[in-house]
């Protein structure tokens, strides 16, 4: 899939979790360098610039927050969190801090593999201004702002639309409650985490085959929304 | 045997004298009779060469304007600053109590053992200053003149004419350790002060110059001579005591002080003092409450303040109740065994005397074995000799109401004799002496007496010949007049002592029920804010005014009861409060200890600590102070600590129980958590090594193995998940983050992330499209579901559908999960949803954690609902319910 190897820069205190990513990721293509602390990596990022990061949150030297807010200073390619679990005020600080995704460990290596597919994605605008997306059956003609599902078309609010466009536009990655709330209602609108909940609801009303049983409307419980148009 | 047995009594003494000596510091008196014998020179002297030896000798307040000689002996030693005190403009350098008790010495002197602290001090008194310090273990040394005793007062007045206000209770004298003399020749005194070796201010001086005189010094000398001979031969005694020599055992007296309300009876009760202490006795000081005195009288409170001086002296007080004064002080002489009864002598009129006979003869008339002293009063009755029924105006009403009634009386009898002029004369009397009886029993003795000569009036005017007149025609009616009004003013007096006596027993009927009461309240309370609001508020009722209550905490006193009321507010509330319960004594206004504090603190002592004080507010605090109810309000301030301390015990028991209770837990949690955590473990290791030595094992084996370790893996995390989540909710530290969610949202993501347990197992949900938003923390509701849907997953077999269906009940929203498994065992409905219970073991589908339902239940109740779980009605498989309260006005969004 690509094209030339992605420079990947691990920021990890473990030394096993260090080893058995490097053996993955050098398996799967990636070029590999580690930093076992947070000023090593920021000292490794600045000599040779990597085109992804994966940044633990708990490094034992200062804290993986401020080591984050140091590379967002100047560094634009994408980073990828690895969390602990019931750590939702970090995750959802994180990404509103310039994280691009985040892994809660013990994380699946197919779905770190599939986040940074999607974060390099969007990061080097491989995500075309297409005039139509599709997800399963439901596509979406952004010139005529229509949205069919087999074939039918559906009817949805314009502030359904904004909200289902916005999330197609970051389709993927995992959008916080305030994110969407601040694209979609505006930043002075103070609206509550449950209006999103319903808009939601609605959306998979409309548009899911199963509305209890999502395939593309995803919940970050705590977080957010993450929409998949992978129909896998 | 029996004369060589020690007495009890004494012996219980001697061992609480040596506790008491083990906590308290000594008390070493220089003991002078007169200023300028060089008490305070000879303290001095003696404490230079106790510091010489090392000791740590401090000077805690010496008279600034010593002699010279002594100027120059204070200097050398350490010196506590002394406290500046303004009253009224005034600064007066005073001991600082605070200081020295900080400084904690070896040995502290301060001089003038009597002398009055400034107004706006701690005490009023220094030696209540020295006792504080003594309670504290500090040795103190002080100086004293015999005139300054207590019991000796008056009798020094009464030498040299000069009355010393400043005095030091008995007590304080014989508890001193040591005792040392400081005696010259009263020719040297003299001298000395000629030669203006002692300082005499020169107002005083003239004041003085009478004290001074040579047959005054001597008397003082004797006098103190004689205390201090006293006090070696009772050395000598203790030490003979504790050698534990059989000599015989003196025959304990026991005397008996009559108080009265009386100005005399204070000589009276000090001569008893005396006696007692040169017969080594106890004494008691006992009043009859024989009329029901209201207890504002001016009468009673004169008695009470006998009784305080009495109780300085170290006497027992009790007041005794009824009509016959001298029966009555008998009888409970021979109760108490007493040996000796004292009794002042009464001035009153002659015809009283022969008429009642005086209390003092009826005592000596009766006394039988028990010897009587009685003791001359020879100081003048005080012109303003307290009586009330002068001081108070005179209520006209009574006087009126009864005089109706003998008119009354009057008619009647007229009407009687009009229609059966029958009868004799004494028919017509009974009239009259029924209403003197009513008079005398509604208003008591004044209008009685009234109503009696009325009676005898009317009866005269109305009934006698010449009817008309106040003139007798018969000379034997005059006999009648007089056997009439003396039945009546007997029947008056009978009556209204007995209504008195019926009052007073009303009274003390009045407090023993309230006594009972706040006994019974007290008791049926749990929990020290409830006790103490009960309690606070039966005071104020109780007293009539306001009450507070300060309980004991690390710092200062805390306020527990009271805390806007005027006694919260005023500024030494909190320092009485301490010292109160610091001591365990009353403290604040009516008391010597920081008199200027707006109410009286009581301390809540209870059986093992004080455990804190009550404080109260009446107009007139001496009402308070007056032993009876004083005692009574003692009582019910124990029956508070006690029940403040039977609740604090209630509550260690609970938490005892409670710190047991988890304790267990812990160690079922750590048997199983072990066990849990060591199966995963050695199949991850095993599968590990296996895979390590055999490189050469075919494919199909290595996948096995490596699914083998991926498999424990997640089992392990899992657990461990379980474990931190279990005990983060049986901790309480986790907060429910209440949001308004969309129900199917909660549970479409628990399905997503239950993807892989359910595989192929077909999920049926059945959520009503119009349910409101549910008040719910996302993350543990979420949780909820995740882990009944991995136990269905795991108890049902494969292929079996799980329905999840939710409905609104009542205030409650009702969630079930059901499956299609072979159901719950019989019993074990309830038990489930322990921690570490586990169903039958399932052979293949992996063992779950033990605790993904007691994790459900702690979620459920986290969120205010339940959880219950029973097997389904027709259909096989389980069925949780879940029951959530739902949130109060749910927002409504509008899509449009």
């Amino acid at each position: 899939m690509n094209s030339f190897a992605h420079h990947v820069l691990i920021i990890e205190d473990e030394a096993p979790i260090r080893r058995f990513l490097k053996a993955t990721l050098q398996n799967e293509g990636y070029r590999v360098s580690e930093a076992s602390s947070g000023q090593e990596g920021l000292r490794h990022a600045m000599s040779q610039p990597p085109d992804i990061v994966l940044l633990d949150l708990g490094l034992p030297d200062g804290d993986g927050r401020d080591i984050l807010t140091r590379l967002r200073e100047w560094f634009t390619a994408p980073i990828v969190i690895l969390t602990a679990r019931d750590q939702e005020d970090q995750k959802i600080w994180a990404l509103d801090n310039g994280a691009d995704d985040y892994v809660t460990k013990p994380f699946s290596l197919g779905e770190l593999l599939a986040r940074m597919r999607t974060a390099l994605r969007h990061a080097n605008r491989n995500v075309p201004d297409a005039f139509e997306i599709r997800m399963g059956d439901v596509v979406v003609d952004f010139a005529a702002r229509l949205v069919t599902k087999k074939g039918e078309i559906v009817h949805l609010t314009p502030l359904e639309y904004k909200l289902f466009s916005t999330m197609l536009k970051h389709a993927g990655k995992v959008l916080t409650h305030r994110y969407l709330l601040r694209e979609v209602w505006g930043p002075q609108d103070s609206h509550e985490n449950h209006y999103l909940r319903v808009f939601v609801a609605s959306l998979r009303k409309k548009l899911e085959d199963e509305p209890s049983r999502p395939r593309h409307f995803l919940t970050e419980q705590g977080v957010g929304y993450r929409l998949s148009i992978e129909s896998a | 045997m029996t004369e060589n047995r020690p007495n009890p009594d004494e012996l219980l003494a001697r061992i609480k004298a040596d506790e008491a000596g083990s906590r308290r510091g000594s008390l070493r008196i220089f003991f002078g009779y007169a200023a300028g014998v060089g008490k305070t020179f000879a303290m001095l002297k003696v404490a230079h060469a106790v510091a010489a030896e090392g000791r740590d000798v401090v000077v805690g307040y010496v008279e600034p304007h010593a002699r010279p000689e002594t100027e120059a002996l204070v200097q050398g030693l350490e010196k506590i600053p002394t406290k500046s005190v303004t009253y009224r403009n005034v600064t007066i350098q005073e001991f600082d109590v605070d200081a020295a008790i900080d400084r904690k010495p070896e040995i502290l002197l301060i001089d003038e053992l009597a002398h009055s602290n400034a107004e706006g001090s701690r005490h009023r008194k220094r030696w209540q200053d020295v006792e504080e310090c003594l309670g504290q273990g500090i040795d103190v040394w002080t100086t004293l003149n015999v005139q300054h005793i207590e019991s000796l007062n008056d009798v020094v007045g009464r030498i040299t004419g000069v009355f010393v206000r400043e005095t030091v209770p008995d007590k304080v004298f014989d508890m001193a350790d040591e005792l040392t003399l400081a005696d010259i020749t009263p020719e040297d005194l003299i001298a000395r002060l000629e030669s203006g070796k002692v300082y005499v201010s020169t107002q005083a001086r003239l004041a003085l110059e009478s004290f001074f005189r040579k047959s005054n010094l001597s008397a003082l000398r004797e006098m103190s001579l004689r205390q201090a001979a006293r006090r070696i031969r009772s050395d000598v005694e203790s030490l003979r005591l504790a050698a534990d020599s059989h000599v015989p055992w003196a025959t304990a007296e026991r005397l008996l002080v009559c108080v009265g309300p009386s100005p005399t009876t204070a000589r009276v009760i000090r001569t008893a003092k005396r006696l007692a202490a040169a017969l080594d006795a106890d004494w008691l000081a006992v009043a009859v409450d024989a009329a029901g005195e209201t207890t504002a009288s001016a009468r009673s409170r004169s008695v009470s303040e006998h009784f305080r001086l009495a109780e300085r002296l170290g006497a027992e007080t009790v007041t005794l109740a009824g009509a016959e004064v001298a029966k009555v002080i008998l009888e409970y002489a021979r109760i108490r065994n007493v040996t000796k009864i004292l009794i002042g002598k009464t001035r009153q009129p002659l015809w009283r005397k022969l008429l009642f006979g005086t209390v003092v003869d009826e005592i000596l008339e009766n006394a039988d074995a028990i010897d009587v002293y009685v003791i001359h009063g020879d100081e003048p009755e005080p012109k303003e000799r307290p009586d009330v029924r002068s001081r108070t105006p005179l209520d006209i009403k009574p006087y009126l109401a009864v005089s109706a009634a003998v008119v009354f009386a009057g008619a009647i009898a007229m009407g009687v004799r009009r229609i059966e002029p029958g009868p004799s004369e004494a028919n017509w009397v009974m009239f009259f002496l029924a209403s003197v009886a009513w008079a005398a029993y509604r208003y008591g003795r004044g209008p009685a007496v009234w109503a009696s000569v009325l009676a005898v009036i009317l009866f005269d005017v109305l009934f006698v010949a010449p009817v008309g007149t106040l003139a007798i025609s018969d000379f034997r009616y005059a006999f009648t007049f007089a056997v009439m009004l003396s039945i009546g003013l007997v029947i008056s007096d009978l009556t209204s002592r007995l209504k008195a006596q019926v009052e007073n027993t009303r009274e003390r009927e009045r407090r023993t029920s309230a006594l009972y009461e706040m006994g019974k309240r007290l008791s049926s309370l749990y929990g020290s804010v409830f006790l103490v609001n009960a309690a606070g508020s039966k005071f104020a009722e109780l007293v009539g005014g306001e009450a507070a209550v300060y309980l004991k905490s690390a710092a200062e006193p805390h306020i527990a009861y009271g805390m806007n009321n005027v006694i919260a507010r005023h500024p030494l509330s909190t320092g009485t409060a301490k010292w109160c319960m610091d001591h365990d004594q009353p403290a604040g206004a009516g008391t010597n200890t920081l008199p200027s504090a707006a109410a009286l603190f009581l301390p809540l002592v209870g059986s093992q600590q004080t455990l804190g004080a009550i404080a109260l507010s009446v107009p007139d605090v001496q009402k308070l102070l007056e032993p009876e109810q004083r005692r009574f309000l003692e009582a019910c301030a124990s029956q508070l600590a006690m029940a403040l301390e039977r609740d604090g015990l209630a509550i260690e028991a609970a938490e005892a129980r409670v710190q047991a209770e988890t304790e267990k837990v812990r160690s079922t949690l750590l048997s199983s958590v072990s066990h849990d955590i060591k199966t995963p473990l050695s199949a991850i290791s095993g599968a590990a090594d296996s895979l390590i030595r055999n490189e050469s094992s075919d494919e199909s084996t290595r996948k096995q193995l490596l699914e083998t370790i991926s498999d424990e893996a997640a089992r392990l995390h899992r657990l461990l998940e379980n474990i931190l989540q279990m005990s983060r909710l049986d901790a309480g530290a986790i907060r429910p983050n209440l949001q308004w969610h969309v129900l199917e949202e909660i549970v479409g993501s628990a399905l997503h992330r239950t993807k892989r347990e359910l595989k192929d197992r077909p999920v049926r949900t059945n959520i009503p499209a119009d349910l409101p938003l549910v008040l719910v923390d996302g993350l543990l509701t979420e949780q909820l579901f995740v882990n009944l849907l991995e136990n269905a997953a795991r108890y049902a077999g494969k292929g079996k559908a799980v329905t999840i269906s939710a409905a609104i009940d009542g205030p409650a929203l009702r969630i079930v999960v059901a499956d299609e498994g072979p159901g719950l065992p019989k019993g074990s409905e309830v038990a489930i949803f322990e921690k570490f219970y586990r169903a039958s073991p399932l052979p293949d589908s992996g063992q779950g954690t033990g605790l993904g339902l007691a994790i459900c239940r702690a979620i459920a109740r986290t969120h205010g609902g339940s959880i219950t779980a029973r097997n389904r009605v027709g259909a096989g498989g389980a069925e949780f319910e879940i029951r959530l309260p739902l949130g109060k006005n749910p927002p409504n969004v509008r899509i449009e």
